[in-house]
């Protein structure tokens, strides 16, 4: 500590009397923000409702459900096939993810299993969604905090994601290219070269964000320390994916799990973090990016031949029974719980969505924060709110 | 403000008026759900841009807005949201409903807590198809909307006469005013 002069030792003193008179005077009254239903923070239409203290946050809940949707209920009343297009619409920003987890517990429920050339380029359209998802999530981080450019440049490199599952599914954002017992089509040609090369450019994007974002100070400033999620309390609220990671929980479905995806095929980090802060939640979610390139990469390298399709009926009645499956989705852990009794569709559907735990987070960890400091918290937990209200 | 909404302006001014109110629309982005995702790249990524068809997509309040873009699924929930959002913007005020959720349901036709379309809440002047539409077809709906300004009765408008839904298909009635328009993807 540096010695003061008394002059300055005088005047802060003063300063520190100044300020308690104000804190006397002026006492705070109790106060309640409502954030939402639409603000950009929020990724859609979360609504959460704070009592501030001044500046502080004494109490604070989400209202959920201004996105529902009643996925469980319309899942009853259509067929097997037609349920992934709905369930495409979950996390909108990774939307063939969604899909996997259904076809795959309705393929366990059959008895039936993708040949090893849809599993791979079932893998590499999952990692793709993810990337597309995480790099939307890098550009808008930095709008949260008062930075434009990073958006532009997480649009910009988007795109060249969306071209490649447009060129493959024929959707630009909702593929629904996942059938029971493999893919609707084979990959077409000049894929495999084209992903090669926008791989390497994702990996200059996710660069250009760490020398854009993470080296600043102010970006440093504003998420270090702020939101810190202990481990402990990250897995009794059930959180899973990045924010988990980024607690130090080593869990990662991809890498923990038995399921006929091509992921074992490969080798990739697990990326974990000890802070648990906004910070390491953000960078947690960075350095995936980069892993599920090098994931993509190593699928292009192994891909086998054969068909895309195994040999299923063409109406699908999927027989009695039980199953979940669960992947691990951008998002987080995402599973589909599925009960059939041997019709065309299915008799019940449980949707486990990552978002809606990683919230129930939110009335806890923003008790005692500062005004701004919310905003920060909410975009490094990553939510979409049609993962949320389902 | 009294000679407009009487129609007492003579004609090469209400021209120039409305070719000015075409080209400086400020649109309030209400963004609810997957269509959230494509407005933001058309209105926010540098591929499709789209200031260059002179819009604002940048207002602070809808207080300030010309137009609202009402991407993605309204729920029964939300729906006092819109339409006090719609209340409160200034007329003369457009409204383009982007996505098949927010011109009908969508995927969501049988769904016990989505509304059925927006146009149950508030008037819509253009309908852009797609699940979700492209960001061209969201670009090309906007300039669709600048011809039937363009063509448009000032005063009519600000009267607030000119917006009574209904379903046309026809490409060239977009330049007559006062019927809302569906985009072709």
């Amino acid at each position: 500590m540096t010695m003061l002069g008394d002059r300055q030792q005088l005047a802060y003193i003063a300063a520190q009397a100044a300020d308690a008179r104000v804190n006397v005077e002026l006492e705070t009254e109790g106060m309640t923000l409502n954030i939402g239903p639409q603000h950009p923070a929020t990724h859609g239409t979360l609504r959460i409702i704070a009592r501030l203290d001044g500046e502080q946050v004494v109490w604070a809940e989400p209202s959920a459900g201004y996105m529902h949707r009643g996925y469980e209920k319309l899942t009853e009343v259509r067929t097997f096939p037609q349920v992934t297009a709905l369930v495409n619409r979950i996390d909108w920003l990774g939307s063939f993810a969604n899909e996997v987890p259904f076809i795959l517990a309705a393929e366990k429920l059959m008895g039936v299993e993708a040949p090893s050339r849809a599993q791979h380029i079932r893998t590499i359209l999952f990692e793709l969604s993810r990337i597309a998802n995480v790099s939307l999530f890098l550009g808008d981080l930095g709008v949260q905090l008062g930075a434009v450019t990073p958006v532009f440049f997480a649009f910009r490199d988007r795109e060249y994601v969306l071209n490649l599952i447009e060129a493959a599914t024929g959707g630009r954002f909702h593929p629904n290219f996942d059938r029971i017992g493999g893919l609707k089509d084979d990959l077409p040609a000049g894929f495999i070269e084209e992903t090669r090369v926008v791989m390497k450019k994702l990996r200059t994007f996710c660069d250009q964000i760490e020398d854009l974002l993470f080296g600043n100070e102010i970006f440093q400033s504003r998420t270090r320390g702020i939101g810190v999620i202990p481990k402990d309390v990250a897995l009794q609220y059930g959180l899973s994916g990045a924010n988990l990671r980024a607690s130090g929980v080593d869990w990662d479905l991809r890498r923990d799990q038995d399921i006929p995806m091509a992921w074992n095929k490969t080798e990739f980090k697990v990326i974990t973090h000890p802070d648990g802060d906004s910070f390491a939640r953000c960078w947690v979610r960075l350095q995936e990016v980069r892993e599920s390139t090098k994931i993509v990469d190593q699928l292009l390298d192994t891909m086998p031949a054969g068909p895309v399709m195994a040999k299923v009926p063409k109406i699908i009645k999927v027989p009695e029974g039980e199953a979940w499956v669960s992947t691990e989705n951008p998002l987080g852990e995402m599973g589909y719980y599925v009960v059939s009794q041997g019709d065309q569709g299915p008799f019940r559907v449980k949707i486990r969505s990552a978002s809606f735990n990683n919230i129930s987070i939110v009335p806890w960890l923003l008790k005692g924060v500062y005004v701004p400091d919310i905003i920060t918290i909410l975009a490094s937990l990553y939510f979409i709110l049609g993962d949320i209200d389902r | 403000m009294g000679l407009v909404d009487r129609g007492r302006l003579p004609k090469p001014l209400t021209t120039l008026f409305n070719m000015g109110r075409s080209y400086s629309l400020w649109v309030y982005q209400w963004g609810l759900a997957c269509c959230a995702i494509e407005m933001g790249a058309a209105f926010g990524s540098p591929r499709y841009d789209v200031m260059r068809l002179g819009v604002i997509p940048l207002p602070a309040s809808p207080r300030q807005a010309d137009l609202v873009v009402i991407s993605g699924t309204v729920t029964d929930k939300m729906a006092p949201a819109i339409k006090r959002l719609y209340e409160q913007m200034p007329e003369p005020k457009y409204v383009i409903s982007m996505g098949s959720c927010a011109n009908c349901g969508g995927p969501y036709w049988d769904s016990y807590s989505v509304t059925k379309g927006v146009d149950q809440i508030i008037p819509v002047d253009v309908y852009v198809p797609g699940c979700p539409p492209r960001p061209e077809a969201l670009l090309e709906g906007i300039v669709l909307l600048q011809q039937r300004i363009k063509n448009e009765d000032m005063g009519a408008r600000w009267r607030g006469e000119g917006t009574k839904p209904m379903n046309i298909v026809d490409g060239e009635s977009a330049e007559k005013g006062g019927v809302p328009v569906v985009v072709h993807n």
